[in-house]
């Protein structure tokens, strides 16, 4: 007896009841696309996340007048008196001996105001007023033009360097650079475009304007304290001391001791982004599991069906045995009918998942896992011999005469 | 019909024929223990020799369906010993019993025991197929068998495309196709007419002629009449055993 001869018998009894076949496969189907596109979902989100964390420049430390909001650093009353941001801390950020861990400091003042050329008009989600080294320190790269200079800076020059946005906003597909447009009635030539940044889930990264913290005292804000100061770290490890450094220095200046709570807070970045990549690492295995656990159903769909084929068909296995049927060829004969709808299952629902993984679901671009596909695939594939063993070895063990008296 | 005397008289040339077919030696077989137990076979001790045709009869209960059975390596005995063609069967596992029953025995039922939704020459290829006889020459032979039986028009039918008297007959190709020592046919009438018990029970006649061994179980006495020997069993108990004077001159 061949085993293609048993396979052959196995097919022709999956062929009796087509409609059960498909039902079963389809409980396999499902569980290994739910497995397939539930991780490649968990996958993108933690992908989103990743590139959002490099984006924003994963050194950086944000620096905020008040004690308000992520980062606040010590609880209870709030302070007193409390002293604004000013240029003089920012500076005093600059210290390479009490401030090891910083690399550079940008004040930032932010600016209130819409930007017109002709018709067009855009008011930019973040407009600010800043030194050159806010680009490093921001991730911010220029894609044509150039970077406006500390020498801009001192002499309160009228440039700026605009995102995308702005740039397809008010110019449409012409070059920006060279051009004059007007922010808050001031006349600003730009001198620079970014790299597209991308939105980063609430904020559109490239509705962008920024321009010398001079020029923006000077012609729009006027002389008020700092909105915040950008800090960038020597590297993303060094975000910790640095942080530790900045609450030291700036507790120094602004007279704060003891218990006493802060007038400013620092907001780490790459700590909130660290958190949300480990929520989104915890997401992906619970919706792991959720996708096992409903590859495991499909699997006892399969026991289930089996076990009702083999009592639907004891006579047929009484007849089978009574003309000689050895009892491996009955097991092979189950065991390989439940590995067949395990196996098609699993490949209709890998074909399945990998289509689904094409769509964007609640948001997130999913990405393939290779490896969920092969280990969705081959547990489908053992759940086949696992959860079918049981009924094939039922059927394989009766005894010919009770078979055969089986009605 | 040649090809009957074909396929038999291959049969015979394997058998020995100093040695009986069948030696069944004080068979016991006990249902229940203590006093609430029941014998179906009480002590039955019987030798059938190659090519004899027998009729083994008697009212339900008898214990004529429990020998079956076991003659046939499909149940098993409380005690005694039963030989198959020289080989003692009564001590052997299943996996050994499965050969035995695909190589040595031909088994007709009364409810032809067809493979449903399988066409007759699928069939009657079966049991060839489990005894690992190759595809062409398992065609052949099934082709061969299924002529013998007067089917040779209907081998892609299936069972539910045959009358009842074709459906038996598919059973008998199936049971000759292996070229087994014994046919054993359980009531292999009871649920046919009369014109198609005939033409079975001639089919019988023929295949007995070849040199074959049948032997039938049956309550009805037209049936056991065609037999050369007629064995009656009674509450477990062989109670005569004779030739039939009418068959055997």
């Amino acid at each position: 007896m061949s085993i293609l001869e048993i396979v052959r018998f196995a097919i022709r009894g999956l062929f009796i009841n087509r409609l059960r076949t498909a039902l079963t496969m389809l409980g396999i189907m499902i569980g290994v696309a739910s497995v397939i596109i539930l991780l490649a979902v968990g996958n993108g989100s933690s992908k989103a996340i990743q590139s959002s964390l490099d984006r924003l420049g994963t050194n950086s430390l944000q620096v905020n007048s008040g004690a308000r909001g992520f980062g606040g650093r010590r609880g209870g009353a709030s302070a007193t008196i409390r002293k604004p941001l000013t240029i003089l801390d920012a500076t005093a950020l600059m210290d390479p001996i009490q401030a090891p861990d910083i690399k550079q400091v940008a004040p930032i003042a932010n600016v209130n105001a819409a930007c017109v050329i002709g018709t067009n008009t855009i008011t930019p989600s973040t407009f600010v007023g800043t030194w050159p080294s806010y680009f490093e320190a921001s991730n911010t790269q220029v894609l044509k033009g150039s970077y406006f200079t500390n020498d801009d800076v001192t002499q309160g020059r009228n440039v700026a360097v605009i995102g995308n946005t702005v740039a397809t906003t008010l110019f449409g597909t012409d070059n920006p650079v060279g051009q004059t447009i007007r922010c808050g009635g001031i006349p600003f030539t730009i001198i620079g475009t970014t790299v597209v940044k991308g939105s980063t889930g609430f904020l559109d990264g490239d509705s962008l304007v920024v321009i010398p913290l001079t020029s923006a005292e000077n012609s729009i804000t006027g002389y008020q304290p700092l909105s915040s100061i950008l800090v960038e770290a020597k590297s993303p490890t060094a975000t910790t001391p640095a942080q530790t450094e900045i609450t030291n220095i700036l507790d120094a200046r602004h007279g704060i001791k003891g218990n006493a709570s802060a007038d400013f807070s620092i907001f780490n970045q790459a700590s909130l982004l660290t958190t949300s990549a480990t929520s989104s690492q915890t997401f992906t295995t619970l919706l792991g599991a959720v996708a096992a656990i409903s590859l495991l159903v499909g699997g006892i769909g399969i026991t289930n069906i089996m076990l009702v084929t083999v009592v639907e068909r004891t006579r047929e296995i009484g007849i089978r045995k009574a003309i000689g049927a050895p009892k491996g060829a009955i097991l092979s004969q189950f065991l390989i009918e439940a590995t067949i709808l395990s196996l098609f299952g699993g490949a209709f629902g890998v074909l399945l998942g990998i289509l689904g993984s094409h769509f964007t679901i609640s948001g997130t671009k999913p990405i393939l896992v290779p490896a969920s596909i092969f280990i969705a695939f081959g547990v489908s594939a053992l759940i086949g011999v696992f959860f079918g063993g049981y009924p094939a070895s039922r059927a394989a063990s009766l005894r010919p005469i009770e078979a055969l008296r089986h009605e | 019909m040649d090809s009957v005397a074909v396929v038999a008289a291959e049969a015979v040339d394997s058998v020995v024929d100093t040695q009986p077919v069948i030696e069944v030696q004080h068979a016991i077989k006990q249902y229940g223990i203590g006093e609430a137990s029941i014998f179906a076979l009480n002590d039955v001790s019987l030798t059938i020799a190659a090519g004899e045709y027998v009729a083994i009869m008697g009212p339900s209960g008898s214990g004529k369906s429990t020998l079956m059975n076991i003659l046939g390596a499909l149940d098993i005995m409380t005690s005694g010993k039963y030989f198959l063609d020289g080989i003692e069967i009564s001590s052997m596992d299943e996996n050994h019993l499965s050969i035995v029953r695909g190589r040595k025995i031909g088994f007709i039922f009364q409810s032809f025991n067809l493979i449903p939704r399988t066409s007759a020459l699928a069939n009657v290829e079966l049991p060839m197929a489990y005894q690992g006889v190759k595809g062409a020459e398992r065609r052949e032979r099934a082709m061969v068998a299924l002529e013998v039986v007067g089917l040779g028009d209907r081998v892609h039918h299936e069972p539910t495309e045959l009358s009842g008297g074709q459906q038996q007959r598919v059973a008998v190709a199936r049971a000759l196709a292996t070229r087994p020592a014994l046919l054993l046919a359980d009531e292999p009438t009871g649920a046919l007419d009369s014109k198609s018990t005939n033409d079975l029970l001639d089919l019988f006649d023929q295949i007995n002629a070849a040199g074959r061994t049948v032997i039938v179980i049956t309550h009805e006495h037209d049936v056991a009449q065609r037999a050369k020997r007629i064995i009656r069993m009674r509450d477990g108990k062989i109670v005569s055993d004779e030739l039939n004077k009418e068959r055997v001159a």
